[in-house]
């Protein structure tokens, strides 16, 4: 905001004694300057999202390597390409797997973990400063210091099972799974606290009532916590999708895609492909179809969101 | 029946602390490890020569310094453009409130790789792409939508009276909002602050991608390039680690609270 003119041009513009004729004027005023006040934060937005969205989909309809220059329209020839990948469809599975895979495990990590987090019991303000600990470490450190413990030789997870001398990151059946763990390390604890939210949504009066009634803390969980519990689980659920279909962090700095691309995800192929080969037309047309592939992703969750909140 | 719920959740938290902080205990001990012994089971002794290479015999201080620099620009552009919107979303009556809010949102699911390539040529067009200036603008990308929807939750709990007392002073909207309301949302803007720096401090792809010239770097760039002419210098990324991290943990510790109500904010209450 531009300090000194802005603020005399609003200065003079102070309401008198509010009166029937005024009030419109006002409210007219008061929705004018709302704009203003939006007007930057719009305008960020569609500088570093839309336009880019809308350019990339636009260069994916080119043929253009960067450092020859050369840039002509080829139409949808490069989806027509995508379409006949193998490498595309591979990073399409890994990506699916990674996410499905990722994301079902933090769920049935965080659920427990936020009902110990509920409970009252001592040393419960460290456990919940302790979870927040790997959800603050950055992805790429966090990927080195999982890196250096699945070191085949001397690494702490071989050390700890004695004379194993598997190589986590190079074998193609580990690789994977490997990138899957570090990113549950790392993301549990954020899925934990929106179920936690969740579960200090449902009225104490409920469980309550179940006690009264005799029913196991198993039965309570049934069919008091779980149904009620639904939407926020839905929702870390489509974040955390979201989140982890765009991996590329994690992934790149344990094995660059690799053994033999069995690691590499979409993000992974299109980094290479742009920043690698230089090939800007092919590279953007993966681009948008990781995007493609969020926004349906996206319609399908806020679809069972949607028919969540009816149902209610 | 008593004591068995109790032991079990010791046990229940036993394995989670294990789980969570292991990996940094162990990483931290790597820190410590004298260089040559790393093949043996256990250190003879502890050492500070990884810290003492990693700060002086490395560029790392300038790397930790780009950092600091894309990160606090990140967070002061996003709060000074945000809060106004933010408060604007909260207290006042326009169209497109909803839009705005679910636009945020959306930029927020934007996978990075899908605007790294218009980007790219953005700011190579306008000569920022090796820049740390350059690399905190598409930083919005992901703290602008951030900012919004943490910063209205938090102007939305202010009470309306406020504003409309504020009106009826003489006020303008926009001096309602800087003179009364933006002061009170203080606590509002710490979180908002805190969570924009994590996120500017661990981003990765566009720094990657974006910045060339090695001194330009910032620390999850230097620390995913961390290599010497050997082998895996694992002593010098594990302090080099624990340096880049050790702020953040701490930061996170004793902010805690207001971090886990800023990160569900937007998330549970809507």
């Amino acid at each position: 905001m531009s300090a000194g003119g802005g603020d005399d041009a609003m200065t003079s513009q102070v309401p008198g004694p509010v009166g029937p004729g005024r009030a419109r004027g006002s409210l007219e005023r008061e929705r004018r300057q709302a704009y203003w006040l939006v007007a930057p934060a719009v305008l960020v937005l569609a500088a570093v999202a839309l336009y880019p969205i809308l350019a990339a989909v636009w260069l994916s309809l080119h043929r253009f390597i960067l450092v020859f220059g050369e840039r002509r329209f080829v139409g949808l020839g490069n989806y027509a390409y995508l379409l006949g990948d193998a490498r595309f469809w591979s990073a399409l599975g890994n990506t699916a797997y990674f996410t499905g895979v990722a994301v079902g495990v933090e769920l049935l990590l965080a659920v427990p973990l936020a009902l110990l987090l509920q409970r009252a019991f001592p040393g419960r303000g460290l456990l919940r400063a302790a979870v927040l600990v790997p959800w603050a470490i950055p992805t790429v450190v966090s990927a080195r210091l999982w890196a250096w413990m699945f070191n085949p030789d001397y690494g702490l997870i071989n050390r700890l099972l004695l004379g194993s001398d598997i190589n986590w990151l190079g074998a193609p059946g580990y690789a994977l799974h490997a990138a899957i763990l570090v990113d549950v390390w790392k993301t549990t604890p954020f899925v934990a606290l929106l179920v936690l939210a969740g579960l200090q949504g449902i009225p104490e009066d409920l469980y309550k009532a179940a006690r009264v009634d005799g029913a196991s803390p198993w039965r309570t969980f049934r069919s008091i916590t779980l149904p009620l519990l639904k939407p926020a689980l839905l929702l870390a659920v489509l974040f955390r999708s979201l989140d982890a279909f765009r991996v590329f962090d994690a992934i790149y700095v344990l094995t660059e895609g690799g053994p033999a691309n069995t690691t590499e995800t979409l993000s992974i192929y299109a980094y290479k492909t742009l920043m690698r080969s230089g090939d800007f037309g092919y590279g953007s047309t993966l681009s948008v179809a990781t995007f493609l592939c969020v926004v349906v992703l996206a319609a399908v969750w806020l679809r069972l969101l949607g028919r969540q909140e009816e149902a209610r | 029946m008593k004591q068995r719920a109790g032991l079990g959740t010791a046990l229940a938290v036993v394995a989670f602390l294990t789980f969570f902080l292991g990996p940094f205990f162990w990483q931290v001990l790597t820190s410590l490890w004298p260089d040559g012994e790393l093949t043996r089971p256990w250190p003879s002794h502890l050492t500070l020569e990884n810290y003492v290479s990693v700060l002086w015999g490395r560029p790392f201080l300038r790397v930790v310094l780009n950092s600091l620099v894309v990160a606090a620009l990140t967070t002061v552009f996003c709060l000074v453009i945000g809060s106004a919107a933010a408060f604007a979303l909260a207290k006042l009556e326009f169209r497109g409130k909803g839009l705005l809010l679910s636009a945020a949102l959306a930029v927020s699911m934007f996978p990075p790789i899908a605007t790294v390539s218009p980007l790219y040529l953005i700011l190579r067009a306008v000569g920022l792409r090796d820049s740390l200036v350059g690399l905190a603008l598409p930083y919005a990308t992901f703290a602008m939508p951030l900012t919004l929807w943490v910063l209205t939750s938090f102007f939305r709990q202010l009470p309306d009276e406020l504003y409309r007392a504020a009106r009826v002073d003489g006020c303008t909207p926009f001096q309602a909002f800087r003179r009364v309301l933006l002061p009170l949302a203080a606590p509002g803007l710490a979180t908002t602050a805190i969570l924009v720096f994590i996120f500017a401090w661990n981003e990765f792809l566009f720094a990657l991608t974006f910045l060339t010239t090695p001194e330009k770097r910032t620390v999850p760039v230097a620390i995913s390039l961390f290599a010497s002419e050997y082998r895996e210098p694992w002593g010098e990324i594990a302090a080099a680690s624990v340096v880049a991290t050790l702020p953040l943990v701490v930061l996170t510790v004793l902010f805690q609270r207001s971090i886990v109500s800023g990160l569900t904010a937007g998330a549970v209450k809507e």
